[in-house]
């Protein structure tokens, strides 16, 4: 009947995991309980739960994202920890339950905290730059987020439920096989990629589709702003890079349930090829990641430097560039499996080589900033300290790059240090100031920038001192993932690490302070334009929060930056003689269904427990067959509503203290109202 | 009436592409389970079963072809085709020379 849950699947093993899970049932009845303690549900749920807005799926993604990072960085406080002090002793962690530790920890960094964080930022920003209503696909991106929490919740219920898998966050076979791994953990990572590595696929279909479908009339390619250029690579990679995942997921786990032998020393199997396999989909992930973070930081870099960005073209193609060579690199990650030298060599120059258009980025976003006149907001802090560091763990990538030096780090604490390096700033700097830029268009006002600038620095500070360390101790000879050791001339090195990693978490206390201290000055604080910072590009012309529908007659972008160039020329906030009907895609519960089927399933395969599988196997297939057959899926907001919102927000605008475009050659163009 | 005779042209189409698709399926396993011919024939069929059944995919399913399909579908197709060879030819490339260096 439940398979192979019994009541020994409850963490009683050890005092530590009991408190994690605690924690976890806490913080979820918390959650729980305050949307009850506020009376909201009913709004919960018709407004967010099952909105298929793109600007609440957004603000999803990055909920869900904020508190994987929380989750994730417990991990990495918790492994810190454990190896400051187990110098000659057990530490305060079983060997097991460490393993387990970094294991979550890497899978929730990359899928459960980046992987929504980008697609959030991408929901909430992209259709609004591009000028358009929605996303091509409203009811998938609802579907896409719902599967990505069901992996998370995966995950998450791993801690209370059975344990997790101890096989890191890339579950190598043989280890990650039957034979070393009987236990569940595998099984709720492999569950866990699978149902949100749909969720990424459909969500990378859909970007695709919205950026190359739905722009507004007159932007062609080259007058995309440079997020919405990164968000259509990212998602082309998505598209092409997770299938090799879902591909390598399926075998592993037709390996563990059905006995097959594709990754097994036996029969014929060959575990090398699941560690080409899954680095076929990881080495573009990385990318996936990164590129829109650069995006962000080409976004950021223009406004706050008051200067058109440098090099537009060039940042275009070297997106481009980078996107195509992603995939030709990925044997960098095991140069140690023994290929031959010519194999090797090719992969250490293809690694060497998309640096190259990564230098280009850097330089362009310096160029940019060259006589700019510079403003030191939260987003361009996140920014600087981002070249800076970026370019340190650039050059160490550079370095182990060379399959000779390579052989030296492969599994040191160098490598560790060296992924932190470009995943910090490059990837998380760059969702936090992708998170600042554009939390007052996503609520309709400012973060506190004193609370922001102190979790800048916190982090950064803090970063260094976790890390340059960790670069020391790989040069010394320390492999990564160790639970304890004996060699003495380790243990200060890796007592600054836990400093560092304290310090970090300063930094996550000044930003949850700072959305504190931001909510409740938020009547301050209102923002009044839609444009907080003399933006450049077109979410800036929508109010904030926009309408549901964003624009309430479609922009036209004649020129890169077009929200810029429409202020210069005083046409950004002219009044429509008249608005039109406009139809939206009505909220639906199909979705969160598929989500919590998607949930169910996996636990059900999890645990062996094969009727409740099929039963969410079947609700899927009826829940996808009833929705296809559902011809009444928009709804249509009549032009007198429209033109309601729309005098609210030109009454708004009226009120707004008016701001000056940059250019100080050129007249600023008078808000509504305010001329008068 | 036109919608009519281009549904039933795409239905006839349709199902040449479901037979085709299934005699394509059908011959590689039957070979693997009868254990008709030698290995390295099995191999070769099964490999051109699946490649002359992806094109069966593409001209039965997806429609398309090199006269009515928009030119920037046949880029994106010829992306596609480019990052596939990429991913199958190293894949190749990794585990044969892996493959050869273990004997």
């Amino acid at each position: 009947m439940l398979g192979k849950l019994t009541i020994d699947a409850l963490p009683f093993y050890s005092w530590v995991a009991m408190g994690g899970a605690a924690v976890t049932v806490l913080c979820g009845l918390l959650f729980l309980g305050v949307i009850t303690w506020l009376g909201a549900w009913r709004y919960v749920w018709k407004e967010w739960l099952t909105s298929v807005d793109h600007k609440r799926i957004g603000v999803m993604y990055v909920m869900l994202a904020l508190a994987m990072l929380l989750r994730g960085f417990i991990d990495a406080l918790m492994m810190r920890a454990q190896q400051a002090f187990a110098l000659n002793s057990d530490g305060y962690l079983p060997p097991d339950h460490f393993d387990q530790i970094f294991s979550s920890h890497g899978t929730i960094m990359i899928f459960f905290m980046a992987m929504p964080f980008m697609t959030g930022l991408v929901n909430i920003v992209v259709p609004q730059q591009i000028g358009a209503r929605d996303v091509a696909f409203p009811f998938l991106n609802s579907v896409s987020f719902w599967l990505t929490s069901a992996g998370a919740g995966l995950v998450m219920i791993s801690l209370v439920i059975g344990t997790f898998s101890t096989a890191g966050w890339t579950g190598y076979p043989p280890y990650s096989g039957i034979a070393y791994s009987p236990d569940v953990g595998v099984d709720y990572w492999i569950w866990a990629l699978l149902i949100s590595g749909v969720g990424s696929t459909l969500t990378g279909i859909n970007f695709v589709v919205t950026i190359l479908k739905r722009r507004a009339p007159g932007m062609k390619l080259m007058r995309m702003p440079l997020f919405t250029w990164t968000a259509l690579c990212s998602s082309i990679l998505m598209i092409f890079a997770f299938p090799a995942l879902t591909v390598v997921c399926s075998m592993l786990a037709l390996d563990r349930l059905l006995g097959m032998h594709f990754f097994t020393n036996e029969a014929g199997g060959n575990m090398m090829n699941y560690i080409n396999l899954f680095w076929i989909w990881g080495h573009p992930e990385v990318y996936i990641l990164i590129l829109p973070a650069f995006g962000v930081f080409s976004e950021v870099v223009a406004t706050f430097s008051r200067k058109r960005l440098f090099g537009y073209r060039s940042l275009v193609y070297a997106t481009a560039a980078i996107a195509l060579l992603s995939f030709t690199v990925w044997l960098h990650h095991f140069f140690t499996m023994g290929s031959s030298a010519s194999v090797n060599a090719f992969f250490g120059v293809a690694t060497m080589i998309i640096a190259v258009p990564t230098g280009v980025k850097v330089f362009d976003w310096l160029f940019t900033m060259y006589r700019g006149r510079i403003e030191f907001t939260p987003p361009m802090l996140w920014t600087v300290g981002f070249i800076v560091t970026f370019v340190i763990g650039g050059m160490t990538g550079v370095l182990l790059a060379l399959p000779p030096a390579d052989y030296l780090m492969h599994n040191t604490t160098f490598l560790v240090a060296h992924f932190h390096n470009m995943l910090i700033p490059g990837v998380l700097f760059g969702f936090l100031a992708g998170y600042m830029y554009w939390f007052p268009k996503a609520f309709g006002f400012t973060l506190d920038e004193r609370w922001g600038a102190r979790s800048f620095w916190c982090w950064l500070v803090g970063f260094y001192l976790a890390f340059m360390p960790l670069y020391a101790l790989g040069f010394m000879g320390m492999p990564r993932r160790m639970e304890h050791y004996n060699a003495p001339e380790w243990q200060p090195l890796l007592i600054v690490a836990a400093l560092g990693a304290m310090v970090i978490l300063l930094g996550i206390v000044c930003l949850i302070v700072q959305l504190i201290v931001s909510i409740r000055r938020r009547h301050e604080t209102r923002e009044l334009t839609g444009d907080p910072w003399n933006g450049r590009t077109l979410e800036w012309l929508t109010s904030s929060p926009p309408a549901p529908y964003n624009f309430a007659v479609l922009p036209r972008a004649d020129e890169i930056d077009a929200f810029h160039e429409m202020r210069k020329r005083g046409v950004a906030y002219k009044r429509p003689k008249h608005y039109a009907d406009i139809e939206m895609p009505k909220n639906t519960a199909v979705g969160i269904l598929l989500g919590g089927l998607g949930f169910v399933l996996g636990f059900g395969v999890v645990w062996h427990i094969w009727w409740l599988a099929l039963a969410s196997l079947l609700g899927v297939a009826a829940a996808l067959i009833a929705r296809a057959f559902n011809d009444d899926t928009e709804f249509r907001i009549s032009a007198a509503e429209v033109e309601e919102i729309e005098n609210a927000r030109y009454g708004a605008l009226a009120r707004a203290v008016p701001k000056s475009v940059d250019q100080p050659s050129t007249a600023a163009e008078p808000l509504p109202g305010s001329a008068a | 009436m036109k919608q009519q005779a281009s549904t039933g042209r795409s239905l006839t189409q349709y199902l040449t592409g479901f037979v085709l698709a299934l005699v394509l399926t059908a011959i590689p396993f039957a070979i693997v389970a009868t254990g008709a011919a030698p290995r390295a024939q099995s191999l070769a069929v099964v490999t051109v079963a699946a490649v002359v059944q992806v094109f069966v995919h593409l001209w039965y399913f997806l429609h398309m072809n090199f006269s009515t399909t928009p030119r920037e579908n046949i880029l994106a197709f010829a992306f596609a085709a480019i990052l596939i060879l990429i991913m199958l030819g190293g894949s190749f490339w990794i585990m044969f020379d892996l493959h050869s260096r273990m004997r």
